[in-house]
């Protein structure tokens, strides 16, 4: 393996070869109701609780599209820079599963309702564009539970017709490391837009990932094995780095690689066959009959255009224009909605340069600590920019913030009442500084004597002993100036 | 005062509301009729104590504004009722009782009706006879051992018999119309949008719609009236604004231009079809229409195309009676064979016939050779209607190639068996109106329908060019209880 530039190779008796990844990313669409029902779509409520006759497909049930969901996908589709379609169609997608009350899924096959888009990944050796072949709306299926009675199968249809977005990616995806970025900048888009909540503990995004390999250099496309339904990051870059050295192997070794599904044992790190192309599901789709063609109009998009919020990419621009942050300081306060709403808040009132600091150093620090959202952080924006600016204006020092910060955090505490309370204030005032300097001074006539000798070190040392003397609490820009003067 | 289950609706509701009957006597009269009407094997589920009890909740508390005042009415076992069995003629769907009600009964409760009971049906609505249901066949109440068409035949044989006033049928590619024809009796399908789908079990979604049937135009209008709403909750329902088909009734159709298409004079049509056709031409002109000769040259492929787009949405729309949720459950070893012996047990061979005709048309490697094409035609058909709507405003043609068959007389021929849907399943490929009016009685003394389309949306037309002729026809069934001891 070579990660020189970030590529992701691996390396067999002289041959090199890269790891060619698409992703279908199956995203639970943010919504009260479910795509074609009224039941709501609240997750972890008691098993069949959420279940209207519609998503049980009782006889005679029609669904009705749910336009709010509809709005979403349009949404996350501009979000993707993505071409709107503004004729699509609902097909069915037939099989047989005791979760699958309808016996069909409804999806979208020949005509999804987005097309062509791109996501922008920020790698470390620079931007890399990466291709949305398309994005539809489909119902999400219920849920089998084997584990829990040893002679039945369980099902909660509490998910049955929830809606999903399948997005899929081109095969424009080389490493691991890229789908990480890939996986956390389509969630961000999505939480900016709030069409998805991208909660991969609740399911809400899971992905199928599509793996082959071939020879580096080679323009042809290797046969592909599809890992289905794998719940996170992690488990995905695993998955992939076990079945590209797979097929590796097997093409070294003359075999041939069998366009197969396969599933991810997260237990035995390993991917194993779940069914090949033969034995693949025919799903006869075609056109729901319930349903007439999806067709939006270029006033519905401009509207929903129009209520779209600055996304990561414009916002990362901006911070860098308008606040002259590095590019590495915007992505960071970028990469989520919650995190850059914080910023901006914290900036309103005070230092960009501090603020940027403090939030991507002690905040990060103590939010990582606590496995926190910065949404639920310990320290407001609002008593983070009053330390701040207790800071810039000379009140207290950066290494006493420290001290006082920890304090916020015990219930956000104002800032300015624990300086106050705890008299924590900096000495600014020349006077009372010249006499702790002076009495420094009178204590130590020994080591003025070697100061004024030419030991040019020891200022430091009467530096320290002024600040003692002050509990800290001395202004050092004034405590270094005065010294200089008296010594 | 005639026999009151041998009134028309419009004749009860009158009586009812100048308080010369009440709705106890009238459902009294429907059930004793029904309790001797056994023979016919017309109802699947009776509702009769409960029909009793609502009608004397009617008459103590009258309310003669509605349109069906305290009228009882027994329908199709296709339309699911809230709290009474609903089966679809099927085993399958033997135990099933909704908790819910279609749209169109929903409608017609509210105007009123007082529900009788649920009548015989196809399975799932696929056959033309009755002979398809599980629970049996059904007589038609013109001659012994009849049938009385299908896929609504429980539903033409207690209208002909008398055992309910009107009723409703639902049709998907003349299961109204042929049933009409075949018991001398009145149907009409809408165009499709017009009624409801919500709550009526599923046969092929692009395709089904329920309708009216009567023992005139006149009750067939004001049915209709009363099933005819737009409605949310199906996303096919279309909202145009509907006539008061009742009121507007008129048999003045001078100098509307009737089309009479070159292509409906099929091999092999008996010559009483022919000649009923003829007559049919004779009373629209006497009724001072114009006839005008068109063409519909696709309508050679449209039987094809309907076994094709028909089976398809039903395999599919189908595929939910899998044991798992409600209905008929067979025990198996896991999941595929619990699967396998419910399906197995469950449908009838027609049924099963249609899935399988309707998974193949839909599998990978013949979509396009089948439905893709079949849907492609189903195009070229409407495009004909359109072309000729152009130039008449409505079109006659016969409603059924032949008069009613013997029980049992086409269940080993299937394709036989789905000719007698070649004049009707165009109209619904196109999602046109089309009524079905007795038009005279071959030699036998069966019935033979007329067949009128419309113009979409345009069920106004058809209803008063029917009641023009209905007055010319002057139809009388020959109808002798054959069936009560």
């Amino acid at each position: 393996m070579n990660k020189e530039n970030s590529e992701y190779l691996i390396l067999r008796n002289k041959n090199t070869y890269e790891v060619i990844i698409g992703l279908e990313v199956h995203a639970q669409v943010t919504s009260n109701s479910k795509l074609f029902s009224s039941s709501s779509t609240k997750f972890g409520a008691e098993p069949n609780t959420q279940v209207s006759l519609v998503d049980a497909a009782f006889p005679g049930m029609l669904p009705v599209i749910n336009e709010f969901c509809v709005k979403q996908a349009i949404k996350t589709g501009i979000g993707l820079k993505a071409h709107i379609n503004k004729r699509s169609v609902f097909d069915r997608k037939n099989y047989f599963y005791a979760d699958l009350p309808q016996g069909y899924q409804i999806s979208q096959f020949k005509y999804p309702i987005v097309g062509e888009g791109i996501v922008i990944l920020d790698m470390p050796n620079g931007q890399k564009e990466v291709g949305i072949e398309r994005l539809h709306l489909e119902q999400d299926a219920g849920k089998s539970i084997h584990d829990i009675d040893p002679q039945n199968t369980l099902v909660d249809l509490n998910r049955s017709g929830v809606a999903l977005m399948e997005i899929v990616s081109k095969p424009d995806l080389r490493s691991p490391d890229e789908v990480n970025v890939y996986i956390k900048k389509l969630r961000s888009i999505m939480r900016y837009l709030g069409t998805c909540d991208g909660n991969m503990q609740e399911g809400s995004l899971r992905a199928d990932v599509n793996v082959s390999v071939r020879i580096k250099g080679s323009d042809k496309l290797g046969t592909r094995c599809e890992i289905k339904n794998v719940n996170s990051i992690k488990f995905m870059q695993m998955a992939i780095h076990y079945e590209a050295n797979r097929q590796v192997d097997l093409i070294e070794d003359g075999k041939n690689i069998n366009q197969e599904t396969r599933l991810f044992d997260t237990k035995k790190n390993e991917t194993r066959s779940m069914r090949s192309k033969e034995d693949a599901h025919d799903y006869r789709y075609f056109p729901d009959p319930d349903l007439l063609p999806l067709e939006v109009t270029d006033d519905f998009i401009k509207k929903i255009k129009s209520d779209i919020p600055e996304l990561p990419d414009e916002k990362k621009k901006r911070f860098i224009e308008k606040f002259k942050l590095s590019p590495y300081e915007a992505t960071i306060l970028v990469s989520d909605i919650e995190t850059s709403k914080y910023f901006e808040d914290v900036i309103k009132e005070s230092d960009v340069k501090l603020a940027t600091n403090w939030i991507t150093g002690e905040l990060f620090a103590v939010l990582n600590d606590q496995n926190l959202e910065i949404s639920k952080s310990p320290v407001s924006s609002k008593n983070l920019s009053k330390l701040i600016n207790l800071i810039k204006d000379g009140t207290i020092s950066g290494k006493i913030a420290k001290t006082v910060f920890e304090i916020m955090m015990d219930g956000d505490i104002d800032p300015q009442k624990i300086v106050e309370k705890k008299g924590l204030k900096q000495e600014s005032d020349p006077k009372a500084i010249e006499a702790l300097i002076k009495k420094v001074i009178s204590d130590n006539p020994e080591k003025v004597k070697e100061y004024k000798s030419g030991k040019d070190k020891l200022f430091g040392f009467f530096v320290g002993q002024v600040m003692k003397a002050s509990d800290g609490k001395a202004n050092p820009q004034l405590v270094n100036d005065i010294l200089k003067k008296k010594l | 005062m005639s026999d009151i289950t041998s009134q028309t609706l419009s004749e009860i509701i009158k009586n009812i509301k100048e308080k010369k009957i009440s709705s106890q006597e009238v459902t009294k009269a429907f059930v004793d009729r029904s309790e001797k009407s056994k023979l016919l094997n017309a109802f699947i589920t009776e509702d009769f104590s409960t029909a009793l009890e609502k009608s004397k909740i009617f008459d103590d508390k009258p309310n003669f504004d509605l349109k069906l005042p305290g009228v009882p009415m027994a329908i199709k076992d296709l339309f699911c009722t809230n709290g009474i069995k609903t089966t679809a003629g099927s085993k399958i769907l033997n135990n099933f009782i909704p908790t819910y009600e279609s749209t169109v009964s929903q409608n017609i409760w509210n105007e009123g009706a007082i529900l009788l009971g649920k009548l015989n049906c196809d399975e799932f609505a696929m056959g033309s006879s009755n002979e398809t249901s599980f629970f049996g066949n059904v007589q038609n109440p013109i001659n012994q051992n009849l049938v009385p068409g299908g896929s609504s035949g429980g539903s033409s044989s207690a209208l002909a018999g008398n055992l309910t006033p009107v009723t409703i049928g639902t049709d998907t590619g003349g299961s109204i119309r042929q049933p009409a024809s075949f018991t001398g009796t009145v149907g009409l399908k809408p165009t499709y949008g017009s009624c409801s789908r919500y709550g009526i079990v599923a046969f092929a979604s692009s395709l089904d719609q329920a309708g009216p049937m009567s023992k005139d135009v006149r009750d067939c209008s004001l049915l209709l009236e009363v099933i005819s709403t737009y409605d949310r909750k199906d996303s096919t329902s279309i909202d145009f604004k509907r006539n008061n088909y009742s009121s507007e009734l008129t048999n003045n159709i001078k100098g509307k231009k009737i089309g009479i298409p070159n292509e409906y004079r099929i091999d092999g049509m008996p010559k009483e079809i022919e000649e009923l056709w003829s007559k049919g031409i004779e009373y629209v002109k006497d009724c001072g229409a114009e006839i005008i000769d068109i063409s519909l040259p696709h309508t050679n492929y449209a039987l094809a195309t309907y076994y094709i787009v028909a089976p398809a949405e039903a395999s599919s729309n189908l595929a939910r009676y899998d044991g798992v949720k409600y209905g008929f459950r067979s025990i198996g070893k896991n999941l595929i064979d619990m699967y396998e012996k419910t399906r197995s047990e469950g449908f009838g061979d027609e049924v099963k016939r249609r899935i399988m005709i309707g998974t193949y048309v839909l599998s990978s490697g013949y979509y396009d050779a089948y439905y893709l094409k079949a849907q492609k035609v189903r195009k070229l058909i409407k495009n004909d209607f359109d072309e000729a709507y152009k130039k008449v405003d409505a079109i006659l043609t016969p409603s059924t190639p032949s008069s009613a068959f013997k029980i049992g007389e086409k269940t080993n021929d299937p394709v036989s068996m789905y000719l007698n849907d070649i004049f009707t399943v165009p109209v619904n490929l196109a999602g046109l109106p089309a009524i079905s009016i007795p038009g005279g009685l071959d030699a036998k003394g069966y019935p033979l329908g007329l067949q009128i389309i419309g113009k979409a949306f345009d069920e106004q037309n058809i209803l008063n060019i029917a009641f023009a002729m209905e007055e010319k026809i002057n139809f009388k069934n020959k109808i002798t209880d054959w069936w009560i001891k």
